[in-house]
């Protein structure tokens, strides 16, 4: 099963199983991460916020402009922030690393 | 705050999303009054205020009905029953018990004395989307404020707007002409608004009459004792900027929160209200939570769901409402709402 590697906002790093086909919200989510992701993933908010680990940002799905126009309405965003409820988890994911904003 | 007489009714239903709406309907049809309370200044949730254009595709027999007609049919069906709607105000305190009755007080000082009360508050009361910044509260309300009342406020001020939505672009255009000056802080090039006003917003522009930052982020505030003279921007590759600003205007949105709700003693869990899934009822007698805001083994966060979970509170509330007398159960289909539902285009769709 593809792992997933998430930094908390005290610095914490876990490697969590990750099903292929969720979302990188709901596998937050069901490891008891504070996502909130009111939408479920239908874009409509941007409570999914996460940083991904530069080295993964290219390997990534392409940003939809949908997307980048929850985006702007996120504070403190960085060069790789995503809404992780676009990430679908998969075998090419395998090892991704995100880590949880502060704010 | 004035606080008016109180008003009487069978139930309070808190929130006027899509469950909300049809929460009046059920009641309705089992002869029950209901008062409807909302933070925003129209009828909808989220369906209204974030989405009311898109699609929805799981609602049974609407193949696709795009959200904000989804809500003008639902106003129309519970139209009918007559619901006494108080928009615009928060449900900031809840006092009562299931044997005594419930007194329910908004932040406009509306007063509702009900038999029982449903909660149907979706992921909380909307806000505006604050900005993270340190010392935020002490220039809230003067120098940092999320909509503009009147234009005049903003003569000769320097004002900073941050935002990319329409928003920002629309207050951009329509301040350039009383403001000193006008910045738009945003964090891309591209603005997510009608072409038409970022089109003017960009001749403004390229005349000097608007600045605008991009592509930069806030980063703080500078003042003095609730006095604000500039605003802090960060750029993208980390490098900072000072911005000469009177008043700041953080346009990003709407946020939800649960608010006073919170201290209510429902039994709330990671934003949630616990529920019995038989009853829809909290863990404080005679008060029920439907929607998106329930929790309970297997629940679905689905309109329908919602849907569904107002129905078998409307019988709860009518047990609480109508103390001994037997509920007499018929279909619609023999016993349709009470007064001819008025002809809606909106349902036709």
């Amino acid at each position: 099963m593809p792992k997933l590697t998430v930094t908390d906002t005290t610095g914490k790093t876990a490697t969590l199983d990750a099903r292929t086909g969720l979302s990188v919200m709901e596998t937050l989510r069901s490891n008891g991460y504070p996502v909130v992701g009111e939408c479920e993933g239908s874009l409509a908010c941007a409570t999914c916020h996460v940083i991904v680990d530069p080295a993964w940002a290219d390997r990534l799905p392409e940003i939809s402009e949908k997307e980048e126009d929850m985006l702007d309405t996120v504070f403190d965003l960085t060069a790789t922030s995503r809404l992780c409820c676009q990430i679908i988890m998969g075998d090419q994911l395998d090892g991704l690393a995100v880590s949880l904003p502060t704010t | 705050m004035t606080v008016s007489p109180p008003l009487t009714t069978d139930v309070v239903i808190i929130g006027a999303g899509p469950v909300g709406l049809f929460a009046i309907f059920q009641c309705g049809m089992l002869g029950l009054r209901a008062h409807v309370v909302d933070t925003l200044d129209t009828p909808g949730g989220q369906c209204a205020a974030l989405y009311p254009e898109k699609p929805i595709y799981d609602i049974p027999s609407r193949p696709e009905v795009l959200a904000g007609d989804l809500i003008a049919g639902l106003e129309a069906q519970a139209r009918p029953f007559d619901p006494v709607f108080h928009l615009g105000q928060t449900v900031e305190t809840l006092e009562g018990t299931a044997d005594e009755g419930f007194t329910v007080t908004t932040s406009a000082g509306t007063v509702i004395c009900a038999s029982a009360v449903m909660i149907a508050a979706g992921g909380g009361s909307f806000g505006p989307n604050r900005p993270p910044l340190d010392g935020l509260s002490a220039y809230e309300g003067h120098a940092v404020v999320y909509s503009v009342q009147r234009k005049e406020d903003f003569r000769d001020r320097r004002v900073v707007i941050a935002g990319g939505g329409d928003s920002a672009v629309d207050w951009a255009v329509a301040l350039a002409d009383v403001a000193a000056s006008v910045a738009v802080v945003h964090r891309r090039p591209k603005f997510r608004a009608a072409p038409d006003m970022v089109a003017r917003m960009t001749t403004l522009a390229e005349s000097g009459r608007i600045d605008l930052v991009t592509p930069y982020q806030l980063a703080g505030l500078d003042g003095d004792g609730g006095a604000l003279s500039g605003v802090l921007v960060r750029h993208t590759d980390g490098s900072s900027r000072r911005l000469e600003a009177d008043i700041l205007l953080p346009l990003f949105g709407l946020r939800m929160d649960l608010g006073p709700l919170a201290s209510w003693g429902l039994g709330i869990d990671k934003g949630h209200v616990a529920v019995n899934p038989a009853t829809l009822e909290t863990a404080r007698p005679g008060v029920f939570a439907i929607g998106d805001i329930t929790h309970y083994p297997g629940k679905l966060k689905l309109i329908l769901c919602g849907f569904a979970e107002a129905a078998m509170a409307a019988h709860q509330v009518f047990a609480l409402a109508r103390p001994g007398e037997a509920l007499h159960f018929e279909h619609s289909t023999s016993k349709p709402p009470a007064v001819p539902r008025p002809c809606n285009s909106a349902m036709a769709s």
